[in-house]
């Protein structure tokens, strides 16, 4: 493989990283919130399918979109209704409302498989474009792909720079503690879930509009993007930019899996593609390994300055999630 | 500011929390609000710090009628509130905890926070680290931080529900020092407490509540007996120690070394023999806990070794320990002793030895009334734990307990209990010394510790004192133990792991 095939390759990877971006960042703001939203994997479909039929309706890609972020806003509030408002656990209405919008995604979506429709075309970067290799890494995509990038830096600026997103963490962490001090706990979780509704909404388009255009279905190859994205917001630590690299981690694991099939033609193709979702669950219970009893145990066992070492590292890789997370709040 | 409560009335359901309370109280006094567990303290609080809303009855500010709907119109109107378990974050940072709460902008004032929080501290003599997380900190620097926070924002009404629970008896003094500036400075502090010394060192005027009532008002100086009379409706005392001879040795602890990635403590040698009852005396995060935990089986000791009843119980498990008679009753009740959700009966039906796949509804519901009954605790087979007071909670606890247990660790085991509680609690435990059980535990109330242990540890940042007789020991000696003098001279005990 050239030099220059890996750099067009490793492009590829931050382009078919885009929407998983998008559901991972959404996540992570209502997650934040102090919501789950389970919904994820269907809601990707549901608004991958929908805005795709109604571009070709319409012939626009931009109410296309529309939909697709309208749809995720729905059904995410959906769940913080039913979880705000009439106390129902937000696990089962996720789940449920996940199963429902993924078979939605397919009988609806029936009349408009293998339609030819519109997609995003690429805007490359005048200037920046024609930077040798840079320019074709970084600044030769459609704007979906600029989106994330910016989405990643601003998402991370809002939750730990601004005053709001100190607010944000703590309406997930201690609703009770953040309603003594002015928080407007309900009203904030009901934004914060729409708000990551619509990025998650966002992610189906990108697909069907951009980077896997059109409907074919149930081999459109979107279902299990939306639990990978639910992992990586977990993996992150509730972080945008370690959920990001998660992201970007597992379109390279795909990426890999098609790059190297032919050099290795005794294992099984299913082997390879199928091998990032195992690899990402390894790579979850290796981040969350130091809250175990046995490796506490085994640390206490260790020599004084290898213990201190492995504490810190594993302290450092823990994460924590938002306490309150799936929790109601009742002001008063 | 000058606040007046007229006619509040707060109910929860059947409950009548708060019965008709008119009280007023002028700025820049300390008034301490007197009263036993579930007088109404508590609500009555929240009601001004717009927490809860009353269900009849009008607050006035400066004579002017104020509506709270939530604690913001309370933070607007200058007043502020430090609850009883410190409303934080343990998770983040000291600063973000104080900026979190200001009511402007869009970025984070980090600088002038900084600045704020500091020059704050140092005005009042507290030591508060920015950039340390928030759940490094004792209780009492938890408070602090509240403290300052609410400075910041202007409060100008200040309330503190039992403020002094869970803190060491330095960060005490300095909380006073702290209040009774305020005060002079013009501020109105309200002081929520049952403990009668505290209202008779700090506060200029008291009110005291019982059953949601507002029974009397008292002024300097103070009668106690009649403050007591009003509280529980009549008088009560600690009475006598109490001796209960010792039997053989159930807990060996021999040149114990446990650590965390905050804490070492080391070369901690002792017996322990049946009846016994050793006290566990320091500030908050010195030590004690560890010590109780490692003799749980909950912390694996790094170096010596833990023997019960002649067995080597080093690095064994919890649940051994469990079977060789060893029950840990942690701090935090409803966190780490009790389940949230399941109802008393429930509880006693896990805590019974298992035998059999089908729960005996009737023989459960059989023991549970018995227990409740024995334990006077206030409360049915079906109600839910979180239901229950503090004090219905601790006794709930102790009723879960084992017969025949050779060794109780407990933590705080009075903790947030009124005299009446924590005096019926501690006969329970006697009763249990006498049947040959040793108990092991900390405290942060010193008279407790004096009047009911035989020894005394004491522990000053990982460092663990020899054992002191309990009988020949005063306030003060054990107080300047606790700060750290006298430490000096065992340099080789212990030393503290860097961060």
């Amino acid at each position: 493989m050239s030099s220059h095939e890996i750099i067009i390759g490793l492009a590829g990877v931050l382009f078919t990283a885009a929407p998983i971006v998008f559901a991972t960042i959404g996540e992570t703001f209502t997650e934040r919130a102090g919501v789950i939203n389970l919904s994820v994997n269907g809601t990707i479909l549901l608004s991958a399918m929908s805005s795709f039929a109604v571009a070709v309706s319409t012939h626009s890609i931009f109410w296309g979109f529309v939909a697709g972020i309208v749809v995720g806003m729905g059904v995410a509030l959906t769940v913080a209704f039913s979880s705000i408002a009439l106390k129902q656990s937000q696990v089962a209405v996720g789940f449920v409302l996940t199963l429902m919008t993924r078979d939605l995604a397919y009988f609806l979506g029936n009349p408009y498989m293998g339609l030819q429709g519109p997609r995003v075309h690429n805007w490359p970067i005048p200037v920046l474009s024609k930077i040798p290799v840079l320019g074709t890494l970084l600044f030769n995509f459609d704007p979906l792909t600029y989106f994330s990038f910016i989405l990643i830096i601003a998402a991370w600026w809002w939750i730990f720079h601004t005053r709001p997103g100190l607010i944000l963490r703590a309406i997930g962490e201690r609703p009770a503690a953040a309603y003594v001090r002015g928080a407007p706990v309900n009203k904030l979780r009901y934004l914060y879930t729409a708000l990551g509704g619509a990025l998650v909404g966002l992610a189906g388009p990108t697909y069907s509009l951009s980077v896997k255009a059109g409907w074919k279905g149930t081999i459109s190859g979107l279902d299990g993007i939306g639990w990978i994205a639910l992992a990586l917001t977990i993996f992150g630590g509730w972080d945008p930019v370690r959920g990001a690299f998660g992201a970007y981690l597992f379109a390279l694991l795909q990426w890999l899996g098609l790059v190297l099939q032919p050099y290795m033609p005794n294992i099984p193709s299913q082997v390879l593609q199928v091998a990032p979702f195992p690899l990402m669950i390894l790579t979850l219970l290796f981040v969350n390994i130091g809250n175990t009893e046995w490796v506490k145990r085994t640390l206490a066992g260790l020599p004084p300055d290898a213990r201190r070492w492995a504490t810190r590292i594993l302290r450092w890789m823990q994460v924590v999630p938002p306490s309150a997370l799936g929790t109601t709040f009742e002001e008063e | 500011m000058k606040i007046e409560l007229r006619n509040i009335h707060k109910f929860f359901g059947p409950v009548h929390a708060n019965n008709n309370i008119t009280l007023s109280i002028p700025s820049g006094s300390i008034q301490g609000l007197l009263g036993e567990n579930g007088a109404g303290k508590s609500t009555l609080m929240k009601i001004l710090s717009g927490y809860l809303r009353p269900d009849r009855g009008e607050i006035l500010l400066d004579g002017k009628p104020l509506v709270l709907n939530s604690p913001a119109d309370a933070i607007r109107a200058g007043i502020g509130m430090l609850h009883q378990d410190p409303l934080d974050f343990p998770p983040m940072k000291v600063l973000d905890n104080f900026m979190m709460g200001y009511p402007r902008g869009l970025g984070l004032p980090k600088r002038e926070a900084r600045e704020a929080l500091l020059s704050l501290a140092e005005q009042f003599g507290f030591s508060l680290d920015p950039d340390a997380y928030v759940d490094t900190l004792t209780i009492g620097e938890r408070q602090q931080l509240e403290i300052l926070r609410l400075l910041w924002l202007g409060a100008k009404i200040l309330i503190f529900d039992e403020p002094t629970t869970g803190i060491s008896a330095q960060q005490k003094e300095k909380l006073f020092a702290a209040l009774r500036r305020l005060a002079s400075e013009g501020k109105t502090i309200i002081f929520v407490t049952h403990k009668l010394e505290e209202v008779e060192v700090l506060c200029d005027r008291v009110a005291v509540l019982r059953a949601g009532k507002l029974v009397g008002e008292a002024y300097p100086p103070y009668n106690l007996d009649d403050l007591v009379r009003m509280m529980f409706g009549k008088v009560i005392s600690k009475g006598k120690r109490i001796e209960i001879p010792l039997g053989k040795p159930v807990l060996q602890v021999k040149d114990l070394a446990v650590e965390d990635y905050r804490l070492r403590i080391e070369g901690v040698n002792l017996e322990v023999r049946e009846g016994e009852v050793i006290g566990l005396a320091g500030m908050e995060g010195s030590g004690q806990r560890h010590l109780l935990r490692a003799c749980a089986g909950l912390i694996r000791p790094v170096g010596g070794e833990i023997w019960v009843d002649g067995e080597n119980m080093t690095g064994k498990t919890y649940h051994s320990f469990l079977r060789k008679g060893v029950a840990y009753l942690p701090a935090d009740r409803m966190k780490e002793g009790l389940v949230p959700g399941l109802t008393l009966s429930e509880h006693f039906a896990l805590a019974q030895e298992q035998t059999g796949f089908v729960i005996d509804r009737a023989a459960v519901l059989k023991r549970t009334e018995e227990h409740i009954k024995r334990f006077n605790i206030r409360g049915r087979p079906d109600s839910t734990v979180e239901s229950l007071s503090g004090g219905n909670q601790q006794r709930a606890l102790l009723a879960l307990l084992r017969p025949n247990l050779r060794l109780i660790l407990m933590e705080h085991p009075t903790r947030g209990l009124d005299m009446e509680s924590a005096i019926w609690v501690w006969n329970t435990l006697k009763e249990r010394c006498r049947q040959r059980t040793a108990i092991f535990f900390m405290s942060s109330d010193l008279e407790e510790i004096l009047h009911y242990s035989d020894r005394i540890l004491v522990f000053f940042g990982g460092r663990v004192s020899e054992p002191l007789d309990a009988r020949t020991t005063t306030v003060e000696q054990l107080g300047q133990l606790i700060g750290g003098r006298g430490f000096e001279s065992q340099p080789e005990a212990a030393r503290e792991v860097a961060k």
